[in-house]
């Protein structure tokens, strides 16, 4: 069975991905914002990582990482929220106002002017990072024995 | 015993303003910005991050800044600002099997699924000073090559096909967490990871070093290098699923030890485990040594006395703050305890003296 959240899973995940400034400005070309109400201001604290002993064993904890959170609700009662890397208010919001908006008319738009871009933006920094790392892969050969 | 006293608030407000201009250093070289810091010390910013036990570069590089280079006193900024933040939850423990590696490298095994990816990495180079570097040349763009999309497993899977390294099954009993609760001993290994994790490099490295030299010899292999970037996962209680919160580049070390199998478990390979935020490949080997080395009673092995097997010896002195919050304190102001002690001495002295005197006239 498909998680019926999945799709909001992946545009929250990408937009907490995203680099600093990036969702703010694609969402300002995109649109102008709308006028919203917050739920909760952005708030910056931390969350607990977790590791497994031995990479697949009991959780531990591994150390702290800075949170930025929001929650804010449109004129239509639809509520966005934002739990993002960093200390980025700024991003928090916008990420949080684009959550909510994908959840009136404005979706397709946003998820060609804002999602799309977005995760090509990603796939860009991973695939040139991973091109990086494979050209340093070992390429083995036997030498030549001496005797036959 | 403490006791105010009042006066040197002069003194102390000078103090503070030359430390500021001293930080500076010569102001007709240019300033180093905190952006600078956190894109060209990465190392250093990596190793805040670690030991200071809070993932933000841009913080770490500030907090190196402010310490003029010192990293214990900018691990210490870190340590107080995190105390400042509320905590909005813990993550889903990363899954380092789906790393997005720059670097992952095998001791044990040649040929394996993923190959052996060098990233980059100081091994190999000369170490030899390289004046370019003084002359702040271009830097060549690193070549790039097709890359196999296929996951990378973890080397110990391989072994763990056949059975002869130790497993380590899933488990999802909650964390002990000792920013929470105070270290107290026996502690089990989660709590021993954590407070390895953000244990002092230095000191880690020097008990791991100490394993390797025949105190709690246990021979191990890295069985697994690995550094790269792991999604960060976190259940959010007001939408009621998980969502992807961040990124962060991690370095795990997983190692392979000998072991010659006890009254309960068959001769088999044993793991020791490293986890650190960052590129701190020294750190995690170090942390994947002691780890092994503390493990000894679990698989029934002999304490020999080595001091890396001492966990509470280990983890009471592994965290470089508290270490030098107490190691640094003696430098200020003991002048009542001194006074008392000066009393002691001066008292014990005349003791001596008279009875001295009374033998003589005796």
């Amino acid at each position: 069975m498909a998680d019926p959240n999945q799709d909001r899973k992946a545009w929250m995940g990408l937009m907490a991905k995203a680099q600093e400034g990036h969702v703010a400005a694609l969402l300002d070309t995109a649109m102008d914002r709308p006028d919203f109400t917050w739920l909760r201001p952005p708030e910056i604290g931390s969350v607990m990582v977790r590791g497994r002993a031995g990479g697949t064993g009991a959780p531990f904890n591994l150390g702290e990482v800075t949170v930025t959170r929001c929650a804010l609700t449109l004129s239509g009662g639809e509520v966005g929220h934002a739990y993002i890397q960093g200390r980025r208010k700024a991003d928090a919001e916008a990420a949080a106002l684009v959550d909510a908006l994908m959840q009136t008319d404005a979706a397709d738009c946003l998820r060609a002017k804002v999602l799309e871009h977005l995760s090509d933006a990603q796939t860009a920094r991973r695939q040139t990072r991973a091109a990086k790392a494979a050209a340093t892969k070992v390429d083995f050969f036997t030498m030549v024995r001496g005797e036959d | 015993m403490y006791v105010a006293v009042k006066g040197g608030e002069r003194a102390i407000q000078n103090a503070h303003a030359w430390l500021a201009e001293e930080r500076r250093g010569d102001t007709s070289v240019a300033g180093l910005s905190v952006a600078q810091i956190r894109e060209q010390l990465s190392l250093a910013v990596n190793r805040v991050m670690a030991e200071g036990s809070l993932y933000d570069l841009d913080l770490a590089a500030l907090a190196i800044k402010q310490a003029r280079g010192d990293l214990i006193e900018a691990i210490f900024l870190i340590r107080a600002y995190r105390t400042t933040l509320p905590r909005f939850g813990a993550s889903a423990p990363v899954e380092t099997a789906k790393m997005a590696c720059d670097r992952r490298i095998s001791a044990t095994f040649k040929d394996l699924p993923g190959g052996q990816v060098l990233g980059p990495t100081f091994d190999y180079t000369h170490r030899l000073l390289d004046f370019k570097l003084a002359a702040d040349g271009e830097t060549p763009a690193a070549a790039q090559r097709e890359a196999d999309p296929a996951p990378v497993p973890h080397v110990t899977a391989f072994l763990n096909r056949e059975g002869l390294i130790e497993d380590a099954p899933h488990d999802d009993t909650p964390p002990p967490d000792l920013t929470r609760e105070p270290l107290e001993m026996p502690a089990d290994r989660a709590l021993r990871l954590q407070a390895l994790a953000r244990a002092d490099e230095g000191f880690t490295l020097s008990m791991a070093y100490s394993t390797q030299r025949g105190y709690a010899r246990n021979h191990a292999f890295v069985g697994e290098l690995r550094i790269g970037t792991v999604a960060v996962e976190m259940d959010i209680p007001e939408l009621g699923f998980t969502v992807e919160i961040g990124e962060i580049t991690l370095t795990e070390c997983e190692t392979v030890n000998q072991f010659k199998g006890s009254k309960t478990e068959p001769p088999q390979f044993t793991r020791g485990y490293g986890l650190v935020f960052g590129q701190t490949e020294r750190k995690a080997i170090s942390m994947a040594l002691v780890d092994r080395a503390l493990r000894w009673e679990e698989l029934g092995e002999d304490n020999v006395g080595a001091p890396a097997q001492d966990a509470e010896f280990v983890l009471y002195h592994a965290d470089n703050i508290q270490a030098t919050g107490f190691l640094e304190h003696i430098k200020l102001p003991h002048y009542v305890d001194f006074q008392s002690e000066l009393e002691l001495v001066r008292k014990l002295r005349r003791e001596v003296e008279t009875s001295q005197h009374q033998e003589a006239a005796e």
